[in-house]
């Protein structure tokens, strides 16, 4: 399997990739290499838990971008069951940078909503590389909408780069539509519950971002503004990535640490694209968990706890 | 000395600089027609050029001052100032950001919250301030933007917003980010108990705060020229590669696109104002 490595991944890469000259010496000849693949795996192993361990927030960044990342249709190939996408605004058009739909998990209804990014080159260029437009987030929130009316918990996956920055979606009210989102989920009479699988990327996450409880994958991100966007900002390049990604705290780890989020979802040794079915079990044990909980609360205290939940969000002195 | 020169008072005459120098605190010239305008005469008229109708931008206090009526008033959340939780650091350290905004501006933060009176009309009251920090939206405005909102419930009275704001601010990073939400929730509320949100958004309207707050008025105005929009056309630019239209994300732009209710001139605020919360509020008329 082409495991695509990034940059930081090179000594890793290089291992593997002795493994598999070995492996293809080793068919045709007698020589016994098997004890020396076995060493160079497990040392394969231990440097990647070496290289992991300390991941930078950059470096997160990457793995949150990585081009085998799962995506929200991944997800829901292997979590939900029954599955029907459900298509468009009923307005101006279907955004296919957000994907939504009904269908089951573990037997019991949902409503699924979820940026989507394209794998190849025509699909990235049809899902807009997972920058939604005004429609896109029209239709997610009309299946919130409807979701309420038909009392389906809300499971949303966020996985985008931001809403997009176009002149089309100017003029359809890209501000207004995100906006609409917040509030109405802000209230929405069924559990919702968001979870970050890669790129968290501002105020178009937001718009499906905010529910009941807020989970991120341990190598997905989420920030106000692109590392890059901040640092050709303040630090007037967009070379300085690296620095704005470590000073914005966008990590799993450092979110939580201050509160911004519940909970983190453990990936498989060398990130979510190395163990699609692990990483789906593990999202999919975290949103049954929460679900069994948030279903135990009256309407009410839902409805209340997720207001006070977004009115502890903030510092300052008085 | 030319014969003009001469003919000045000497106080306003300028010495030997080039002839496009207005001297320093007597006079403004206009952006937008080039007028050289008393500045006396200039705030009288709230700012906006008696020759062109030029809305400049004005300060979030000053557009209170000319907004409100001078009795009575009650500034709400004031002792709110920010912290610098992350210790966030760029060219600059938040702290210091902080500390020259808060000397320039004489604001704790980018946002100012009253309880005052439009026309004998009781409303609560917001305007951003922009020379804070590009009137950017952390927490403190996010915070104080709910207590306005919690006022507004807890007295029964509307609430009104002028935004003029380039956004979250980075240098509360995801915090920044959840001012959006926050402030959308009270909103939200506020409107479950049906009092009316009338959002103004002024030059310039961008990024969070109009993805948030200012595009979730029951009535959406926009002043004159004012530059509303989510990205910015730099962004935009960049993005699509081509020149962007003019007047593209102008408040006539924005009326045109169905984003907003109506523009209105500055002067005219508190007359509008205060005539379509008399109605929305179902009192009787005023004049």
């Amino acid at each position: 399997m082409d495991l695509n490595f990034l940059d930081f991944e090179q000594p890793i890469a290089e291992l593997e990739a002795k493994i598999e000259e070995l492996r293809y010496v080793g068919n045709d000849s007698d020589v016994n290499i098997g004890e020396e693949i076995t060493r160079l795996k497990s040392k394969s192993q231990s440097l990647t838990e070496s290289i992991f361990s300390k991941l930078d927030s950059w470096q997160t960044a990457q793995l949150a971008r990585h081009p085998q990342r799962p995506y929200t249709l991944d997800y829901i190939e292997r979590i939900v069951t029954d599955f029907e996408e459900l298509h468009g605004d009923r307005a101006y058009a279907d955004d296919a940078a957000i994907v939504g739909g009904v269908g089951r998990i573990d037997g019991r209804p949902v409503m699924v909503i979820g940026q989507q990014k394209g794998r190849d080159t025509k699909e990235k260029v049809e899902r807009n590389f997972g920058m939604p437009r005004p429609e896109g987030y029209r239709k997610a929130l009309r299946l919130m909408e409807m979701a309420e009316r038909f009392k389906l918990p809300v499971i949303t996956f966020i996985d985008t780069p931001g809403a997009y920055p176009g002149v089309g979606a100017e003029e359809r009210g890209q501000s207004e539509a995100i906006a609409r989102n917040l509030f109405v989920l802000s209230k929405l009479k069924t559990p919702v519950i968001c979870t970050v699988i890669g790129e968290g990327g501002s105020g178009g996450a937001l718009a499906i971002g905010v529910g009941d409880r807020v989970m991120m994958l341990q190598y997905s991100t989420y920030s106000v503004i692109s590392p890059e966007g901040c640092a050709s900002i303040l630090w007037k390049s967009a070379e300085r990535a690296a620095d704005a990604a470590e000073a914005l705290g966008i990590t799993s780890g450092r979110l939580k640490e201050l509160g911004l989020i519940d909970r983190i979802i453990p990936e498989p040794l060398g990130g979510a694209h190395r163990d699609l079915d692990e990483i789906a079990r593990n999202v999919k044990g975290a949103i049954i968990e929460n679900l069994n909980h948030l279903d135990t609360l009256p309407l009410d205290q839902l409805l209340e706890e997720r207001y006070q939940r977004l009115m502890s969000f903030g510092n300052f002195e008085e | 000395m030319s014969w003009l020169q001469k003919f000045l008072p000497s106080q306003i005459r300028t010495e030997g600089g080039s002839k496009k120098n207005v001297p320093e605190g007597l006079w403004a010239k206009c952006q937008g027609c080039g007028s050289v305008l008393y500045k006396a005469e200039l705030e009288r008229n709230q700012d906006v050029c008696p020759k062109c109708s030029h809305h400049m931008r004005i300060g979030g206090r000053k557009r209170l001052e000319h907004f409100l009526d001078p009795e009575p008033r009650v500034e709400i959340g004031e002792s709110l100032s920010p912290v610098d939780r992350l210790k966030f650091k760029d060219s600059k350290r938040y702290k210091d950001r902080i500390v020259q905004s808060q000397k320039n501006t004489g604001e704790k933060d980018a946002l100012i919250a009253m309880m005052g009176q439009v026309k004998g009309l009781p409303l609560v009251a917001c305007a951003f301030e922009f020379r804070f920090m590009g009137g950017s939206m952390g927490s403190v405005v996010g915070e104080k933007f709910v207590r306005a909102v919690d006022y507004a419930i807890e007295h029964e009275l509307p609430l009104i917003c002028f935004s003029a704001s380039g956004g979250a601010r980075m240098q509360e990073a995801l915090f920044s980010l959840m001012q959006m939400s926050k402030t959308s929730a009270a909103l939200a509320r506020m409107s479950e108990k049906g009092l009316p949100f009338i959002s103004v958004l002024t030059d310039p309207t961008m990024g969070g705060v109009s993805a948030s707050l200012a595009m979730l008025g029951d009535i959406n105005i926009g002043e004159p020229n004012a530059l509303i929009g989510f990205a910015g056309p730099r962004v935009i630019e960049q993005t699509v590669r081509e020149t962007l239209p003019e007047g593209f994300q102008r408040s006539e732009f924005l009326l045109e696109k169905g984003a907003i209710d109506m523009i209105v001139d500055r002067r005219e605020m508190r007359n509008k104002v205060a005539s379509v919360l008399g109605i929305l509020m179902g009192r009787a008329s005023i004049d």
